[in-house]
């Protein structure tokens, strides 16, 4: 039975994982640039949530729109600012000026929330946990809500990316940025809409952890920005469903390491398994293999 | 009189690996870069006997020179090898640690602390160039971000391991444990505890020790750069097809980049450690790596002289940021995305270049009207 209880835990951290680790791939896919500061923009939208609803009053469903549409423009301005004047100049400095948009965030955030650990509200207080099995199997309101949330943006992102025009348009400028913009598309707008999706879902995901994880710090957000890279490229990175799948992985293992193994080495598995999985299948496990023409 | 004009031959890969192409510029590089680090050495040091330099400043010595040799050594493989290295902190750590332990078992054995500190330093280099070895042998197949977040995993695992490890010294010899205290005699010492980290250092780094390591450091990787060896690595960067196809080894000289620069980063953390009485591993996190990351990128990459320059500035910026107190990283971090759009930016760019271009030209006619009418 506690193994049936970790596995629950664990599906719905690596739930969480999930939702950050689209924002990554669907970022990667389109601009092929590693986005360290999105780990921070999940930590600005559990304190926008965090404020709206103690200081402004407002109930958790509210704060979670408020919290997702400040972290879409955010994300859109971000872009603009900081990573479009790099476009097309390598990774490497768009990877370094990522970091620094990253710096910038905490220490903003250190700025205006100041560095004491804030007790984060949870979403779904007062509601109770559904029991199974007599008792022995419990489900807080936590996860279960965290994994159906999961699924359905699985869902609605897969469905939008695959049938909308502006999905089929994101999938071409990733696939070739020259001939997207040769037939028609307009890729700055596309790009513009990846990171305000992204961005979007870091807000989620971030509203859902404080509510499993409640303690709100202005380095909240990067360990779990990490992970989730870690679960995005396990998955193969650039892959939707590859992101999803390497977040449940990921946090599976977490949660199994801690409850059996050691929990200060829990970390240490986690990077392990990633080692191990990445020598047998070099590209993650959904990953594309491109084979090079010379 | 008919000047003849000397014409260059075209860069063969034959040419380019007999070296016969641009060993002018290497030794240009090679000049400014010694020259860098001893003007930098002679200034600091005369600041500090004339009492310019503050106390705080001076404290940022150590790691100053400690940061310029990490630069230097993570060029190796950014610059010259081509592959993304996040993981730069977890041989510093490993290099650390070793050297702390070497340290404290040679004091009992050799009493001159510049010899402890030499060979404390030779020992962490070893260490961290196996480390890289271990790590390097089954990652070097894989390319570009993926080889980057397998090195970012190591530089965590390392920190992880670290948080649990137990160091201790009695009289039946050196002990160590996992997640536990270790039992111990009575007047014997702990010389690492978890997540505390390394306790009791003597402080053996001096300003000096740091030039030298700074310098050591430039030596190897410089004549790595300009040796056959260098350009091989180099070539394979370029084209790694081509490389190939000529008869590169291409995992043989990526193994080499990557294990100089491992055991050379070991060496400068071994150094840094003894700068502190106290080490924790929370010091060689994954933002330590970035940090370093940070100077190699923005003094230009495979430039080395330039990630010297970003080393020493970036290091003290902070310290000079001190005044604005809560605004100081925040501003930090402004500078960093400024800079990186000021040097990157392709608009930018090329108007500074048309700039500077106009000046020199002007100069250039200048000289020319000048040298005419001397004649």
């Amino acid at each position: 039975m506690n193994m049936i209880n970790s596995l629950i835990s664990g599906l719905s951290l690596g739930s969480v994982y999930s939702i950050i680790a689209l924002g990554y791939t669907m970022v990667y896919g389109i601009s092929k640039m590693l986005n360290f500061a999105h780990g921070d923009i999940i930590m600005v939208g559990s304190y926008i949530s965090f404020c709206l609803t103690t200081y402004v009053g407002m109930p958790g469903w509210a704060a979670l729109i408020g919290a997702v549409a400040v972290c879409t423009v955010l994300g859109i301005v971000i872009e603009r600012l900081a990573y479009r004047p790099l476009r097309g100049t390598g990774s490497l400095s768009v990877l370094i000026t990522a970091i620094g948009v990253s710096y910038f965030l905490q220490n903003m955030a250190l700025l205006v929330w100041g560095a004491n650990p804030r007790v984060f509200k949870s979403l779904f207080k007062g509601l109770e946990p559904i029991r199974l099995a007599e008792g022995q199997i419990i489900i807080t309101a936590e996860s279960f809500f965290t994994i159906i949330v999961c699924v359905v943006i699985m869902v609605g992102l897969t469905l939008f990316v695959h049938k909308s025009k502006a999905g089929k348009a994101m999938r071409a400028v990733s696939e070739d940025n020259g001939a997207a913009q040769l037939m028609g598309i307009n890729v700055n707008q596309s790009i513009s809409l990846t990171f305000a999706i992204g961005s979007g879902l870091a807000a989620v995901a971030g509203v859902l952890m404080c509510s499993a994880y409640p303690v709100l710090m202005p380095t909240t957000g990067a360990m779990p920005g990490i992970k989730a890279f870690t679960a995005a490229v396990l998955g193969g990175i650039g892959s939707i469903p590859g992101a999803m799948v390497g977040g449940l992985i990921l946090g599976t293992i977490e949660i199994f390491s801690r409850a059996y193994i050691s929990t200060e080495l829990s970390d240490a598995i986690v990077f392990a398994c990633l080692v191990i999985v990445l020598l047998v299948k070099p590209t993650g496990l959904f990953g594309k293999k491109i084979s090079e023409k010379v | 009189m008919v000047r003849k004009k000397k014409i260059k031959a075209p860069a063969t890969p034959k040419r380019l690996l007999k070296g016969a192409v641009k060993g002018s510029e290497y030794k240009r590089e090679a000049f400014i870069a010694y020259a860098i680090l001893i003007l930098g050495y002679g200034f600091l040091q005369l600041g500090a006997g004339l009492g310019i330099i503050g106390h705080n400043l001076q404290g940022q010595f150590v790691p100053i020179c400690v940061y310029v040799s990490l630069a230097i050594s993570l060029n190796l493989v950014v610059g010259i090898s081509g592959e993304l290295s996040l993981g730069h902190a977890g041989f510093m750590a490993v290099g650390a640690f070793s050297g702390v332990v070497m340290a404290r078992i040679l004091e009992t054995y050799i009493s001159v602390s510049s010899v402890q500190l030499l060979l404390s330093m030779i020992f962490g280099a070893l260490v961290a160039a196996l480390a890289g070895l271990l790590i390097g042998i089954p990652i070097l197949g894989l390319r570009g971000d993926y080889l980057a977040i397998v090195t970012l995993a190591f530089g965590e695992i390392v920190r992880n391991i670290m948080n649990v490890l137990y160091f201790g010294i009695d009289e039946t010899g050196l002990r160590f444990a996992f997640n536990h205290t270790i039992p111990l005699a009575d007047n014997s010492q702990r010389i690492i505890t978890g997540a505390i980290g390394a306790t009791g250092i003597r402080q053996k780094a001096s300003f000096t020790a740091g030039i030298f390591l700074a310098l050591f450091t430039l030596f190897i990787v410089l004549n790595i750069k300009n040796s056959k060896h260098g350009r091989a690595i180099m070539a394979i960067r370029d084209n790694r097809i081509a490389g190939e196809s000529i008869g590169l080894d291409v995992k043989k000289f990526k193994l080499t980049a990557f294990v100089v620069s491992a055991g050379l980063a070991g060496m400068a953390g071994a150094l840094f450690a003894q700068n502190y009485s106290t080490l924790a591993p929370i010091k060689f996190s994954f933002n330590t790596s970035v940090l370093i990351l940070v100077f190699v990128v923005l003094g230009g990459i495979g430039n080395i002289w330039g990630g010297i320059i970003a080393a020493a500035l970036l290091t003290i910026l902070p310290e000079a940021l001190r005044q604005f107190a809560d605004y100081r990283m925040l501003t930090y971090a402004i500078v960093l995305i400024l800079v990186m759009i000021a040097t990157y930016n392709p608009t930018i760019k090329s108007t500074l270049q048309m700039r500077i271009h106009k000046v020199t030209s002007r100069i250039k006619k200048r000289r020319k009207e000048t040298g005419k009418e001397v004649a």
